[in-house]
């Protein structure tokens, strides 16, 4: 294909200059505070149901479940496993030394599931196998904490 | 019933600098009515998305009772339709004018793209380095490979059917054949999705016209009217990293079961087929979830050819979001090739199709729109 069609594609050109711009920092709002407090202390809190025991993510007063307004934080044990992933080539603001990196989504040993990037592994197709297991670890970010995962200590990379 | 009476896309798309998007809204819109035999002054409803109804009304000296600011991302034009044909029959409005303009490459006069740090997806997606649709969209695609045998061949053969249409259609952007191993040649975007497998970012518009089935027999147009049979919408999710399952798509199976429902047909009855093709993975998921094939087998269904020129199920025939045109919000020109198609009016058109049936996405698996198109003889009308 043409350079001229290759520019018409929704990818920026690979060469696109990469500023040195902060990562997204994140901003709590009244619902979410708790989660960010917790990811603040190292810890990953979620939200569970009183009402119908389940599980849930991302925080909201209501469980999408049930309805119920009856719901509790709790803090999750931090395990999961790689439920599914892309390796974007795209730098986004604060990601350009970083491409390619995978943008996955885990899902927690409590059920739900969450965005997050994986760390402490080559984020390549050949390392990133789906269901491996992952544990939480934190990355600082401005004045917050995210939550990102890193494979389970004492799994098989 | 309710019928599309008339149906217009700008007459440039791709790469148009020198036109807004609300000039893009207006173009179409004159044409649309022009189409359909009316004039602007009857029209009295708008809907539109991208940019606000109540503006592209003004500008085109439309002084609207019925209104529909629906903005559901890229099938907002087919939920459009389908309000329309509610409020129509309903009484609520007589001819509803129904517009899509957008600089997408181009960005002149569009509004800014501003992520919003305490939105969900600024706390919960952003922060993990997304950056537009090729970074989100085809988060569940290697779930789908692993759990229904999807190849990476079988993918990239979805961009080589559509060039198998767009190689006749001399307003698409891209026509040159290419061959699957062309396809996984092209640079990575976002793995496994590689250049090829993504859409175009162009600029265009077009416009529908939409009235009662009476008001549409009577017109003075010279296009037959085009009836809708069947609409659906529905919504899952604002974030692709909460879809409920990765390899399916809710807000697609919701949609299009309300649309067959309503139009009283099933996949077997449809002779033309348009899914929303942002990426690759689209038409497979929408071929599953819309019941035109079983689960894991859409892959090798176009790969063998049955959707491609000559095939049992003629899809994406103006080339698709992949090699048509995709402006942003893509769904205004599925409608538009249905309309054709069923018109007997497309650049590759297919030989006797009296039901086209038209599935459009919005967000990242956010929503849905489905809308069943037939002639006056599948309409009975
Ligand atoms: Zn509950």
């Amino acid at each position: 294909m043409s350079a001229a069609s290759e520019a018409a594609t929704s990818a920026p050109p690979a060469t696109s200059a990469t500023r040195v711009v902060p990562k997204p920092v994140p901003k709590p709002t009244p619902d979410t505070a708790p989660y960010w407090e917790g990811t603040a202390r190292g810890e990953l809190r979620i939200q569970r149901c009183n009402s119908c025991e389940r599980a849930y993510f991302y925080p909201r007063p209501y469980c999408p479940h049930c309805s119920s307004d009856d719901v509790s934080w709790t803090t999750a044990t931090g395990r999961g496993r790689l439920h599914t992933y892309l390796i974007s080539h795209r730098p986004a603001p604060g990601f350009g030394d970083q491409v390619p990196y995978a943008i996955a989504v885990v899902e927690l040993e409590e059920g739900p599931r969450m965005m997050a990037n994986i760390v402490g592994v080559e984020n390549t197709p050949e390392a990133l196998m789906l269901d491996m297991p992952l544990e939480v670890t934190f990355e600082e970010r401005g004045d917050q904490s995210v939550p990102v995962f890193r494979p389970a200590a004492g799994s098989a990379s | 019933m309710t019928a599309i009476v008339g149906a217009a896309e700008t007459e440039r798309i791709g790469i148009v600098p020198d036109i807004s998007a609300l000039e893009m809204h207006a173009e179409s819109a004159r044409l649309a009515v022009a189409d359909a035999g009316l004039k602007m002054s009857d029209v009295d409803g708008v809907a539109a998305a991208g940019l606000s109804p109540i503006a592209m009304a003004h500008y085109l000296g439309i002084a609207p009772t019925y209104v529909d600011a629906t903005a559901v991302g890229g099938c907002s034009f087919l939920v459009h339709v389908r309000h329309a044909a509610a409020a129509i029959t309903a009484g609520l409005a007589e001819v509803v004018l129904i517009t899509h303009g957008e600089s997408g490459r181009s960005r002149t006069g569009a509004p800014p793209r501003a992520p919003d740090p305490a939105s969900p997806q600024g706390q919960f997606e952003a922060p993990y380095g997304t950056l537009g649709p090729p970074t989100m969209f085809p988060m569940g695609v290697l779930r789908y490979m692993k759990e229904l045998g999807l190849t990476h061949e079988q993918l990239a053969s979805v961009p080589v059917a559509q060039r198998r249409w767009s190689a006749n259609v001399p307003r698409a952007m891209f026509r040159d054949l290419i061959t699957v191993d062309d396809v996984l040649a092209s640079r990575m975007i976002a793995y496994p999705m590689h250049l090829l497998e993504c859409c175009l970012v162009t600029d265009g518009g077009g416009a529908l016209v939409v009235t009662s089935a009476e008001r549409a027999k009577a017109l003075p147009g010279p296009k037959p009217p085009v009836y809708v049979l069947g609409t659906g919408e529905a919504a899952e999710t604002p974030m692709v990293s909460m879809m409920e399952d990765f390899t399916t798509s809710k807000a697609f199976r919701l949609s299009s079961a309300r649309a067959f429902a309503e139009a009283g047909i099933g996949p077997a009855d449809v002779d033309h087929l348009m899914i929303y093709d942002a990426f690759a993975h689209l038409p497979i998921y929408g071929l599953e979830d819309l019941g035109f094939v079983g689960r894991g087998e859409a892959g090798a269904f176009i790969a063998e050819g049955n959707t491609s020129p000559g095939g049992r199920l003629p899809m994406n025939t103006n080339g698709g979001g992949l090699s048509y045109t995709h402006t942003g919000m893509y769904g205004m020109f599925l409608v538009q090739e249905a309309v054709r198609q069923l018109r007997g009016e497309a650049a590759a058109q297919v030989p006797d199709v009296n039901v086209s049936l038209a599935q459009g996405v919005g967000g990242m698996f956010m929503a849905a729109g489905t809308l069943v198109l037939g002639s006056a003889a599948a309409a009975g009308a």
